[in-house]
């Protein structure tokens, strides 16, 4: 095969140092592309380069070596004879030797030994003279970071791929090995020589072999490191973390048994040092470690280990800075932290392990011993000192865990330690004596030893979770004649009583919070047993729920207690529903859920009502089968309430009534919600209202109650919402069969639907105009269910409902509107031929709305200005929202009407929406004659010119609040309100600009004021990206906004909504622009509202801003530094603490940006 | 020359768990919090130390319970605790002390800083120049003192 002439020129290119690396590289490559397509051969190659490989120069036979080695790593998959292979390998092994040239050498046996086998691979015999050479020639410590991390990824290879022939080189391989890895210090040199250790201990398996000698040196050599100590800076070496390390000298440590007599010692000797990092490690280093060292020959050490264990457990509780909670709640609240996990997990291993030699260990402890002697002389929590708190903690804790690792230890524990806390508790004596009955004589006051009682409680739970995690896992099981069920079975009376009489009203105004939480807490491990374990008869299961109810009913005062009642209740009605039986169901059924159902109509208890409303709820949420009963009980004293109000006119029974219903909008309904499959409750719940509003209206007592309405209309919603379709068909045609029944509210084949309009401006009075209170609440009701409706639920004869919500909203009832919104957001686009004639489709209902005048104007007063006939004139939605008749109220309850429409059309991304803004614009502009519109000029030639009312144009200003902000009560997901995304942006980029204009253009200083409330109303409920990237042109109209919305204490929310935008764009890059030009308005506005008597936040917010304010150009600011300064000194004294505090901080600011005098 | 320092070495407590104050009711606007030594605390707590980078707080050259504050009468005293007695920077701890109360507290307060009895030899010195206005105001006319206390007030973001 000729030789390519390029060759030459590439090899001498590689060789030369003087050049670059890319030239180097590009010359690898062009040689790498000639081996490959068999333009020259390796054997040729080599040939060639004979000169490079045997010079005297060094450099130049590195660089040599490094080339044919390079090659072949690139070469992998290139099939190579077993000759070549050999002598190439002959090759590198020779040049081991030659320490000037090694890096060539190490890649190249790399290179080779990593073959894949069906290329071609080194054998056996050569791979052999490899690792000897390695052995005879390398110094590895000698050489620098890359070379000592190939020569570390050689051993591993080498060990890996030829295990036997490496392990025939015996205490010489051993030996270089440790040598090779003593003292190093690089992070990855360190993982891999980790790993060559934990491969070479399973070379050796034979505990009598080569190894054992070494062991003491190799051990000794890792001790070193341990605890792995990280000083590398975070950014450097990122790729091995101190956790792999950590985890790789793990490994290498448990490797073998035969390390156990050097390193245990070690890892005990590390758990006494005072750093928290070195007993971590040594903790779980033992845990990892113990079960690879075996049973025996952990056991010489496991009485250091549990000496050592202790201490580490003690030290490490430290007391908790939080007070007591029932919620945080983890022993007796002292923290815990990771040296105690590891420590616990460690315990269990070893016993696990050593089980007998541990737990007697355990239960022949001093301290422990001293624990349970000491528990007499402290009756209650509060009695004990912080020491002894402490160490009843940590015993506590220990035998929590020992108990609950297996069923012996559980045994063991229990034997020992159950019949000494029955004894202090003198629960044991009057066992003995036969009486199981209640004893009401049981005096407790000195007997009940809270450290006891505690004790007990830790082992009752740790038996209970053993149980319960081996009825999950299938493990196990564990039978009813084991001692520790025994012990139980033959206290458990006693106990439940002792437990029960304690908790008994009285016993617990004198004790401390911590002492109660066990009672409770033991009692319901008690009833929560697994029945086959601990037979709780009928009566004393009785007993004990008794007991809580009564804490329930009476010591609702004692907030803690009753939660802690209220939660066992709720933890053994779910459990009764994992274990059903019959007979405690039943009685739970009685004895709870009845009872406190039967209490719900009376309010003879003293217990509060919202308290026991509360309590209804939580034990419902045990079962469904008990939260079925509870809600159909609700129901029925809701709807007996309600009659009370409606038919009786008893007016007393209103806030149960509210109160029933708000539980079962803000509880019940989420919670069914929540569980999905219960559609049928909620069907009932709205056909029934609809069964109830019959007989309230064919009463005669007239009750106004808007409160208990509003709840109704609400709890509807919410049933209705959640409804499926089907459930939604059926209730909205029982809704209109009622509302058809009433002749009163529709008028039948109209189209125009009477309203006595006055043009001339006679006030009508609004209890005449109002419809009657049976009216009032069908319609009310019937426009919540529309609300509720999803978008393909049948509403029947549109038509007629549409005329019904449009003469209904002018007479000022908002649901109607909000109704009528939710129709046009979820009417179908065009109805199909094959539906019904009465289906009307989103078009026609705009129709309806807009062009039909529906509206006649009778002229019955004396001369009216307008020259209207005596027909009247018909006027439609538009025009009586810009004023054609002078009737304020009217014209009000028009703009918040069409608001809601225009809302409902918004949130569809329906243009119609356009004309809505137009027509309101229409109203902001009244006053002023060059804004006014074409309409507005029409209407003028008509009408007398006339000048909008202020609250009107208020009111318009307001309707863009409808149009922008989320509501709670309609148009949301929640009723199913049809949304397209971004309406928001969308609608704030189109009216901005108009709004904008008109400003400008407005020359009455009344309408340019409501145009600014406008805009401010559009701008607050904006997305704030879309508002700063406009923050140049929006920054001066939303300043103009602040001072107006500052005027009223009404719009203290919208107020704090708009700054909130401000400091959007103050702390955004893209408004900084905005800012300057702004700067002196921006802080005016900011030092008024320091002074914002009505909002904390507002106050806080405005002081907030001012601080970013500082940093402005230092001429452009200072003028204002006095203004500022004084404004911050008066908040220095404001009466709410965070204000304060945010007045230091910016007056700092402030202060220094001059002058350094004390005050300014 | 090398700088000698009055307390070269001093002890660094570790701070104090804070007393926790419940949750200011957001509902009622019309509420009062009434300045207490808590919130004087705050503002004291991380001045530094004109000698070392600690906190007065961290040197328990101030406590939570040296501060006594009377919001109606409008007037605080705090009490301080030099961490040696002959400690020079005595009277630059009390300049600073008045110079943040100053610069938080309203303007209707009165400040009384001294140190603790038998805390230091010229506590007599100390409590007379830092009371008197005359002698404050003309501290503030020294660029260096000023510099001074200008770091040890100033922010610390930890």
């Amino acid at each position: 095969m000729a030789v390519p002439s390029e060759l030459a020129q590439h090899i001498e290119s590689y060789v030369d140092t003087s050049r670059s690396p890319t030239q180097q590289a590009t010359s690898l490559d062009a040689v790498i592309s000639l081996v490959k397509n068999h333009l020259i051969t390796i054997e040729t190659l080599v040939r060639e380069m004979e000169i490079y490989l045997t010079t005297t120069d060094n450099v130049i036979r590195a660089r040599g070596t490094l080339l044919i080695a390079e090659l072949l790593m690139n070469l992998v998959s290139k099939p190579l004879d077993n000759v070549t292979m050999h002598s190439l390998i002959g090759f590198f092994t020779d040049r081991l030797a030659d320490w000037r040239a090694l890096r060539g050498a190490l890649v190249g046996c790399l290179a080779l030994l990593r073959r894949k086998s069906n290329n071609g691979t080194v054998t056996a015999s050569d791979a052999k003279a490899v690792a000897e050479s390695y052995l005879r020639n390398i110094q590895v410590q000698s050489l620098g970071q890359h070379d000592r991390k190939l020569c570390y990824e050689l051993l591993e290879c080498l060990i890996e791929r030829y295990p036997n022939e490496v392990a025939s080189l015996g205490e010489n391989l051993i030996y270089g090995i440790c040598e090779a890895v003593d003292g190093e210090k690089d992070p990855y040199c360190l993982l891999r020589a980790f790993h060559i250790i934990e491969a070479l201990v399973q070379l050796f398996p034979d505990p009598s072999g080569p190894l054992a000698s070494y062991c003491g040196d190799i051990s000794e050599n890792l001790g070193l490191y341990f605890p792995i100590h990280f000083t590398h800076p975070n950014g450097e070496e990122a790729d091995v973390k101190r956790d792999d390390l950590s985890r790789a000298l793990m490994l290498a440590f448990a490797s073998t048994p035969l390390f156990e007599p050097f390193t245990v010692p070690l890892f005990l000797e590390k758990l006494s040092s005072p750093l928290p990092l070195a007993k971590v490690d040594s903790l779980k280093y033992l845990s990892y470690c113990a079960p690879n060292y075996g049973a025996d020959r952990m056991a010489k050490h496991a009485g250091a280990i549990w000496i050592s264990l202790k201490n580490a457990i003690s030290t490490s509780m430290l007391e908790s800075a939080k007070s007591f909670t029932s919620q945080s709640l983890n022993g007796l609240g002292f923290e815990e932290n990771e040296i105690t996990t590891e420590a616990f997990m460690l315990l269990k291993t070893v016993l696990m392990q050593n089980s007998d030699l541990l737990s007697s260990l355990i239960m022949d402890d001093e301290d422990i011993s001293t624990t349970f002697n000491n528990m007499t002389s402290y009756g209650s929590y509060s009695d004990i000192p912080l020491q002894g708190k402490q160490r009843l903690h940590v015993v506590g804790r220990i035998l929590y865990i020992t108990t609950k690792t297996n069923i012996a230890c559980c045994n063991r524990f229990f034997e020992s330690f159950f019949p000494r806390l029955m004894d202090i508790l003198e629960i044991s004596k009057r066992n003995s004596s036969g009486g199981c009955f209640l004893d009401e004589n049981y005096s407790l006051a000195n007997k009940f030893h809270f450290g006891a009682v505690y004790l007990c409680v830790e082992l009752l739970s740790a038996y209970r979770d053993l149980i319960m995690e081996s009825r999950v896992t299938a493990t196990d099981s564990i039978h009813a004649k084991e001692a520790c069920c025994c012990m139980l079975q033959r206290f458990s009376l006693s106990l439940i009583n002792a437990f029960c009489s304690t908790l008994r009203t009285g016993c617990n105004k004198v004790s401390d919070d911590v002492d109660i939480y066990f009672r409770v807490k033991g009692l319901q491990i008690l009833a929560t047993f697994p029945e086959d374990l601990l037979p709780i008869s009928g009566s004393i299961f009785e007993n004990i729920l008794r007991t809580f109810m009564s804490i329930i009913l009476v010591d609702f005062n004692h907030i803690l207690l009753w939660k802690l009642a209220l939660r066992a209740l709720v933890h053994i009605g779910t459990f009764i529903d994992t274990c059903s039986r019959s007979e405690k169901a039943s009685s739970f059924m009685a004895i709870v859920v009845e009872k406190i159902l039967s209490l719900v109509p009376f309010d003879e208890s003293t217990l509060p009502f919202s308290l026991k409303l509360e309590a209804i709820f939580e034990i419902g949420t045990s079962r469904q089968s008990h939260m079925l009963k509870i809600i159909r009980g609700l129901e029925e004293s809701v709807f007996a309430s309600l009659s009370d109000v409606y038919v009786h006119g008893n007016l007393r029974s209103v806030d149960m009534a509210i109160q029933l219903l708000e539980c079962f909008s803000n509880k019940i309904f989420p919670w069914i919600h929540g569980t999905g499959d219960l559609e049928e409750v909620l069907l009932r719940f709205a056909i029934n209202v609809w069964n109830h509003v019959k007989s309230w209206t064919a009463s005669d007592v007239q009750v106004q109650e808007k409160g208990l309405l509003d709840a109704t209309m609400m709890a509807t919603k919410l049933a209705v919402g959640s409804c499926s379709e089907e459930s939604q068909n059926i209730i909205i045609q029982k809704a209109y069969s009622v509302l058809s029944s009433n002749t009163s509210l529709i008028v039948k084949e109209s189209t125009t639907t009477s309203i006595p309009v006055h043009p001339e401006g006679l006030q009508l009075t609004r209890q005449t105009d109002k419809f009657s209170h049976k009216d009032e609440c069908i319609l009310l009701l019937f426009a919540s269910i529309i609300i509720a409706a999803r978008p393909k639920t049948h509403i029947p004869n549109v038509r007629e409902i549409l005329h019904l919500f449009i003469a209904s909203f002018l007479k000022g009832y908002v649901s109607s509107a909000q109704a009528l919104g939710s129709m046009i957001n979820k009417l179908g686009l065009k109805s199909n031929g094959t539906e019904i004639s009465s289906d009307c489709a989103l078009e026609e209902a705009i129709y309806i709305i807009f062009n039909t005048k529906p509206w006649n104007s009778y002229n019955n007063s004396v001369s009216g200005q307008c020259e209207a006939t005596s027909n009247g004139i018909e006027i439609g939605l538009s025009d009586l929202c810009v004023g054609y008749v002078n009737n304020r109220l009217l014209q009000v309850n028009a703009i918040v009407g069409l608001a809601w429409i225009g809302k409902g059309l918004l949130l569809r991304g329906h243009e119609k929406v356009k004309d809505v803004t137009m027509i309101l614009l229409q109203c902001l502009l009244s006053d002023g004659s060059t804004g006014a519109s074409k309409l507005k000029q029409s209407l003028l030639e008509k009408t007398c010119e006339q000048d909008l009312h202020p609250s009107v144009m208020k009111s318009a200003a307001d309707a863009f609040h409808i149009l922008m902000s989320d509501s709670d009560d309609c148009l949301n997901q929640k009723f199913h309100a049809i949304i397209r995304p971004l309406y928001k942006q969308r609608f704030f980029s189109t009216v901005m600009p108009i709004l904008l204009s008109l400003v400008v253009k407005s020359d009455s200083s009344f309408s340019r004021y409501m145009l600014y409330r406008a805009s401010a109303l559009v701008i607050l409920d904006a997305p704030l990206i879309v508002v700063v990237s406009e923050a140049k042109k929006i920054t001066p109209i939303l300043l103009e906004g602040l001072s107006v919305l500052s005027e009223d204490i009404v719009d203290k929310e919208k107020l704090y909504a708009l700054l909130l935008v401000l400091s959007g764009i103050l702390t955004d890059k893209n408004g900084q622009e905005a800012i300057m030009e702004n700067a002196h308005i921006i802080i005016n506005r900011l030092t008024d509202l320091i002074s914002y008597p009505h909002k904390m936040l507002v106050r806080e917010t405005a002081i907030q801003c001012l601080v970013p304010m500082s940093k402005l150009p230092y001429t452009m600011i200072y003028p204002m530094r006095t203004q500022v300064l004084q404004a911050i000194s008066k908040a220095l004294d404001d009466p709410r603490r965070a204000v304060r505090q945010e007045a230091v901080r910016c007056r700092q600011a402030w202060a220094s940006i001059a002058s350094r005098s004390p005050h300014f | 020359m090398v700088y000698e320092f009055f307390n070269a070495n001093p002890v660094v407590y570790k701070k104090k768990e804070r007393q926790v104050r419940g949750a200011p009711s957001d509902t009622d606007e019309s509420a009062v919090e009434p300045i207490d030594h808590l919130e004087v605390f705050d503002h004291l707590r991380n001045i530094k130390d004109p000698e070392h980078h600690y906190s007065l707080e961290e040197l328990r050259v101030i406590s939570e319970d040296a501060i006594e504050v009377e919001d109606h009468c409008s007037f605080v005293r705090v009490t301080f605790t030099p961490t040696v007695n002959s400690c020079g920077m005595a009277l630059v701890i009390a300049l600073c002390l008045r110079m943040k109360l100053m610069r938080s507290l309203p303007s209707r307060y009165k400040v009384d800083i001294r140190v603790a009895p038998g805390s230091h030899s010229d506590e007599a010195i100390v409590n007379k120049q830092v009371n008197d206005k005359e002698r404050v105001a003309a501290s503030q006319e020294q660029p260096l003192i000023l510099d001074l206390i200008d770091r040890c007030l100033a922010p610390s973001y930890d």
